[in-house]
């Protein structure tokens, strides 16, 4: 049976959690989303959002990190079972991405993930695709965020054998 | 770049976005915060392997098309936040040096059913590398302030709006 095979479909699991600061949302919005309601508290306190709250891309990218982090602890707890890891691959992309409420400096938001597919790619051998259905929640249990995404991963574990096969 | 209202902008408006190239720090400093995945991280690594040369992580370029997009449009507008995003596919690596364009096309515009100041956008934004290759896409929905804060625009059934005021590719939706 391969990591693959190993993969539960329809588990929620928790992912990790991120405290936004607002610094870290300045920095962000100043290189990336320089909207006034992500650089400036006066101008936030004013605008639709009520305050000053993180670029969702900034968002994104904080819940791309708390991911790779629990699949690197997921690697770690089945290296210690003597398990081959799962390996990922890219992603093709994502859809139905909601920003459902700001990420205002001080939250701390809690991600969790639920895979609700997984197949055998058609057209890449050794490669499935899994669907990935990612919520992020505030400290006041409120959704702040959701997307399904779409990911790679191999449906082989890599042999031992230094020599074999490398994608 | 003129002040734009949600009325400045037609089904079919295109525009393009500026330039911009991602280099090596950037990637490596975003990677090391956001992803910190062998593949997007080590420079070392991927100096020496092919197969894992460094690569920008797809949340990088989409931090970067928001900058292009913030520059090329949103900086002088009413735009008021976007509710999410619809679709967004990655289609090529984006390399460490490699210069990103893009362009916006507007697809739809309706009113906001609970807001006579705001109306929508539907917007699909493309980003393509030096060789003109497409590198993402995506198509999302987008907030402005209307100029007339009555929301009294020809079209536009005002309060009880939420019929689209023009939409690009009828046979859709």
């Amino acid at each position: 049976m391969s990591a693959f095979d190993r993969i539960a479909v329809g588990e929620p699991r928790e992912l990790g959690s991120h405290h936004f600061t607002a610094d870290e949302i300045k920095r962000f919005a100043t290189a990336y989303d320089p909207q006034p309601f992500h650089t400036d508290e006066k101008a936030a306190s004013h605008s639709l959002l009520g305050g000053l709250c993180a670029s969702g891309w900034h968002t994104g990218a904080v819940m791309m990190r708390t991911f790779v982090d629990f699949i690197d602890r997921e690697a770690e707890q089945a290296k210690r079972r003597g398990e081959p890891p799962l390996r990922y691959g890219v992603s093709p992309g994502f859809d139905d991405l909601k920003w459902l409420k700001p990420v205002f400096a001080g939250d701390t938001i809690t991600f969790t993930g639920e895979i609700t597919a997984k197949r055998r790619s058609k057209s890449r051998p050794g490669w499935g695709i899994l669907t990935v259905t990612t919520r992020g929640k505030n400290q006041k249990d409120e959704p702040v965020f959701t997307v399904t995404s779409h990911m790679f991963v191999a449906t082989e574990d890599e042999r031992a054998d230094p020599h074999g096969e490398r994608d | 770049m003129p002040y734009r209202y949600f009325e400045d902008f037609a089904v079919g408006d295109t525009f393009p976005l500026p330039a911009r190239q991602i280099d090596q720090p950037e990637l490596i400093a975003f990677a090391q915060e956001f992803v910190a995945l062998p593949f997007a991280q080590d420079a070392e690594a991927a100096a020496t392997d092919q197969s894992n040369s460094a690569i920008a992580s797809g949340w990088l370029v989409c931090a970067v098309f928001m900058r292009m997009f913030y520059d090329g449009v949103l900086a002088e507008s009413s735009c008021l936040g976007a509710p999410g995003v619809d679709t967004l596919k990655w289609q090529r690596p984006v390399k460490p040096g490699d210069i990103l364009t893009g362009r916006t096309t507007v697809l739809e515009t309706r009113s906001s059913r609970s807001r006579p100041d705001v109306g929508i956008l539907r917007l699909r934004q493309e980003v393509f590398d030096e060789a003109g290759e497409p590198v993402m896409w995506m198509e999302h929905p987008l907030l402005f302030g209307r100029r007339s804060a009555s929301g009294g625009e020809e079209g536009s059934s005002g309060l009880a709006g939420g019929e689209p005021t023009g939409r690009l590719r009828p046979d859709r939706d």
